[in-house]
């Protein structure tokens, strides 16, 4: 009996390797991915034609990218690759599909899925962060990976993570002025950190080399950094900071100081798009470390809904290597479960590798620890959601007038991640608002729960006549049942 | 473990119960509701917002009449105007003998007052010229409309709250029984047990009602049904009526917001207390969207949801008395049409009790349609005033 083929959502690190993995085992996959070529975001490439070199385009993951690309570029013939695809509804069964050129829905039925989705910034807002102008600190790295611009000529970069310091980094060497990198941790959060990091040298090595090379070049590099608001109405003209500790109370904030500037980069470490394990029945659990709740996998990679594979920055932070050897795992696992010999040696030196990685991003999460005072910071009239301008007065009265202590119920009152994100750039903010606002801890307010479309898809698209397609699924599973 | 008395308890804490405990708590009674969830999570607050009286069975008419005085007093009742708007419904029709199943309802509705009126031909292009062509009339209930059901229900609970009434969420009745002087429930409330025992116990579970029901030996065919809604982006308004169709496949409204929320079809069921909107929903409520209301064409559908209803064969609820325990009543099954008539349905059960009789007739809402007649049947209720309850 034929099996349909396996599905994966996602051609970054992870589903690259994962549909390389298969295909060396002769099972031909199906890779669906939004973006026109593959790479994920952080090997986004740019359009063709475009002529910067990959060392230019990304630094020190130039061989990274080289090789993910040109192992794809390599197997892409040989493989079911839908590009400019969104999944945008998942159930049992089947997965419904919006050709993003043609506007056309098709739908295709699944019976083993590796979800390699990536992940987005963790967005905190502060007051002017609706300005144009204002961007998030990917963004501002597609920005220039993909179309080789810069947000703007002179650029304050803020809020904390690796991703800061890497894109001050591409920023400066690409010729945009670096007015600033606000931090909101400190040089001493780092060292606390740095006996978790030791396993990973070379990780740790890339983010020094950053730091000292930003100090070298005169950008103004300042710690325990807290954003007080963007100035400028049609665009950003300033930003105001003062020096005060988010992450913990300690000390006397410092004086306002203003920095003159035309763009402004932010963001809080990332956070993973998890509405496609959501759809797809997966368990969820909150992960301390992240602050958010996500899909279970265990080392293998196996969700809690067999078939369903999580790898990469989907299901969990870990960075970009990491999503390489996940989704290597989660291929094998895949295989494993369809009954296909594996290297079981190379099984094991994948899941100890990525352990080891795991212990370097416990480290990571204490050198940029989460501003956990941001929430009683914000003032009642920031605006929170903006696609629906709401501010976090709004859920702070929900709150205290109608008892909300759970997040579907604080969006139900104030359609705080009701708007075109459905909470994807809102929601972690709002559950610290909420969370902070009940004297709960984050962990117990829930989480928004996911609905179809994933994203937006017009009302217009094509759709084909009605086809049974549930009816096609039900006969593939009860064709299995016989077998 | 902890224990509560109460003159009357209310399983379940939709729109129904919570209405219920708003007319007790303010008649002075003790009253307690248990909540599984969180008041009005459940089909009460995310049905459709419909508040419509056109197009109901003739037999709801006059507790869906009463229903519309209630929601005309909404704001000074529950605190909230909870986006209710007497915007108008309309039901269309696509045929001729659509048209006239409309023109024989409005004449039989004409007696209770909805104020029916038939619009077809030239008259519906100019009125309705976001229309498309499939329409060859319909009929307007001028006063019916439309509501926000995440902001109602879960008032009416804070209402009844703030009239004295005792809400419990997050609280499951694990079971349920009569020890021969009181109703005793056993409960759980995130791990520790509750114990509540009253005097009069009122099942409004919704689609979970039938355990409460089984426990007094009147299992009715109670099934779950899963609507099916998608939401478009907020948009200019255009469209100032709720719209149905007869023969119905789809219906629409805009929100005060400015999305369009469009229903029909199915969801699909994921567990005992969750649903989905389907692929097969979505999907066929698209291009009927797209022929209905052309505008819509280059709108983005933003959000999906579906969720959990007791319906019953014929289609309607069940309101009254037990036939089998004094001091029992039932309120539940509305069959996807709850939320307009909840309010009234709840102000009846508590008539009931405060009363042993309702001002509106609930005959036709018996427990009793669904059970084997018994040779020791007695109406425990509505023909024994002085075995009033409590």
């Amino acid at each position: 009996m034929t099996r349909a083929a396996p599905v994966i959502v996602g051609a970054g690190p992870a589903g690259v390797r994962a549909a390389q993995t298969l295909l060396a085992h002769g099972v031909r996959p199906i890779v669906i991915d939004e973006a026109a070529q593959a790479g994920g975001q952080i090997y986004r490439q740019p359009p063709r034609g475009f002529l910067r070199s990959r060392k230019t385009l990304y630094g020190f993951e130039a061989s990274r990218a080289q090789s993910v690309h040109s192992t794809f570029h390599a197997l892409r013939e040989a493989i079911d690759y839908r590009p400019n695809t969104l999944v945008w509804n998942a159930q049992p069964g089947l997965l419904d599909l919006m050709d993003g050129g043609a506007q056309s829905a098709s739908t295709l039925a699944w019976e083993d899925i590796i979800v390699a989705t990536g992940a987005t910034d963790r967005v905190l807002p502060f007051p002017g962060w609706t300005t144009p102008g204002v961007y998030t600190l990917g963004g501002s790295q597609v920005a220039l990976k993909f179309q080789g611009c810069a947000i703007g000529r002179s650029v304050v970069l803020a809020g904390n993570g690796p991703l800061l310091y890497l894109v001050a980094y591409q920023y400066a060497k690409a010729g945009a002025r670096v007015a600033a990198v606000l931090d909101s941790s400190s040089l001493a959060d780092r060292i606390a950190a740095l006996p978790a990091m030791l396993g990973q040298p070379a990780l740790l090595a890339k983010g020094i080399y950053y730091l000292a090379w930003l100090k070298l070049h005169g950008v103004p590099v300042h710690s325990h950094a807290r954003v007080l608001r963007v100035e400028g109405d049609a665009r950003v003209q300033a930003l105001v900071w003062r020096r005060e500790n988010l992450a913990s109370a300690s000390g006397k904030p410092g004086t306002e100081q203003r920095i003159e500037c035309d763009a402004v980069g932010f963001g809080y470490a990332l956070r993973s798009e998890t509405q496609l394990a959501d759809l797809l029945g997966c368990r969820f659990q909150f992960d301390g470390l992240q602050r958010a709740h996500l899909p279970v996998r265990d080392k293998s990679t196996r969700s809690s809904v067999p078939g369903v594979y999580l790898a990469g920055d989907g299901a969990g932070i870990m960075g970009a290597d990491a999503a390489e050897l996940a989704g290597e795992r989660a291929a094998l696992a895949l295989l494993q479960d369809r009954g296909i010999a594996v290297d079981a040696a190379r099984v094991t030196q994948i899941e100890a590798e990525l352990a080891r990685i795991g212990a370097f991003r416990l480290g990571l999460e204490r050198a940029f620890p989460f501003p956990e005072r941001w929430a009683a910071t914000a003032a009642d009239d920031l605006v929170i959601c903006r696609c629906e301008n709401i501010r976090v007065g709004e859920l702070r009265a929900a709150v205290r007038e109608k008892g909300a202590a759970e997040m579907n119920r604080l969006k139900a009152l104030t359609r705080v991640g009701m708007g075109r994100c459905q909470g994807r750039m809102c929601g972690a903010a709002a559950a610290e608002i909420l969370a902070h606002a009940a004297s709960l801890p984050v962990q117990e307010v829930g989480r928004l729960r996911g609905q179809a479309p994933i994203k937006p898809i017009p009302l217009g698209m094509h759709v084909p006549a009605p086809e049974p397609v549930s009816a096609r699924v039900i006969a593939l599973h009860a064709q299995e049942d016989a077998s | 473990m902890k224990s509560l008395n109460t003159e009357v308890l209310i399983i379940g804490g939709g729109i129904v119960g919570t209405s219920a405990a708003l007319v007790l708590a303010k008649a002075g009674r003790r009253v307690t509701i248990l909540e599984r969830d969180l008041c009005g999570a459940r089909s009460s607050g995310i049905n459709y917002g419909g508040v419509r009286r056109q197009g109901r069975p003739e037999v709801q008419l006059p507790l869906s009449q009463r229903a519309h005085e209630i929601w005309g007093d909404l704001q000074s009742l529950i605190g909230t105007t909870g986006e209710y708007e007497r915007s108008g419904h309309f039901k269309l029709a696509r045929s001729e003998a659509d048209l006239q199943s409309l023109i024989a309802y409005a004449e039989l509705s004409r007696p209770y007052g909805l104020g029916i009126e038939l619009i077809s031909g030239e008259r519906l292009r100019q009125q309705c010229p976001w229309l498309g062509g499939a329409a060859v009339g319909g009929s307007l209930c001028p006063e019916d409309g439309q509501a926000n059901p995440r902001l109602v229900s879960p008032a009416f609970a804070r209402a009844a709250e703030a009239a004295g009434a005792i809400v419990i969420e997050r609280c499951e009745v694990m079971q349920v029984g009569h020890d021969g002087r009181d109703f005793v429930a056993e409960a759980r409330q995130g791990g520790e047990p509750l114990q509540v025992r009253a005097e009069v116990l009122i099942n409004c579970a919704g689609a979970w009602a039938n355990r409460v029901a089984h426990s007094f030996g009147e299992t009715v065919p109670l099934t779950s049904g899963h609507p099916s809604m998608v939401v478009t982006e907020p948009i200019p308004h255009f469209l100032p009526w709720s719209l149905g169709v007869e023969g119905g496949s789809i219906y629409c409204r805009q929100v005060a917001r400015g999305n369009v929320v469009l229903g029909g079809g199915r969801g699909y069921e994921q567990d005992e207390l969750r649903a989905r909107a389907s692929h097969d929903s979505i999907l066929g409520l698209l291009p009927q969207a797209a022929a209905l209301l052309p505008a819509l064409r280059h709108v983005h559908i933003i959000r999906s949801w579906s969720g959990v209803e007791g319906y019953l064969p014929d289609q309607h609820p069940v309101i009254g008395p037990s036939t089998t325990q004094l001091g029992l009543l039932h309120g539940f099954g509305f069959c996807g049409a709850g939320f307009q008539i909840g309010p009234a349905a709840g102000e009846a059960l508590a008539e009931l009790v405060l009363h042993g009789r309702s001002t509106i007739a609930l005959d036709a809402f018996s427990i009793g349609r669904f059970l084997a007649p018994r040779s020791d049947a007695v109406d425990l209720l509505s023909s024994h005033p002085e075995r009033k309850i409590s």
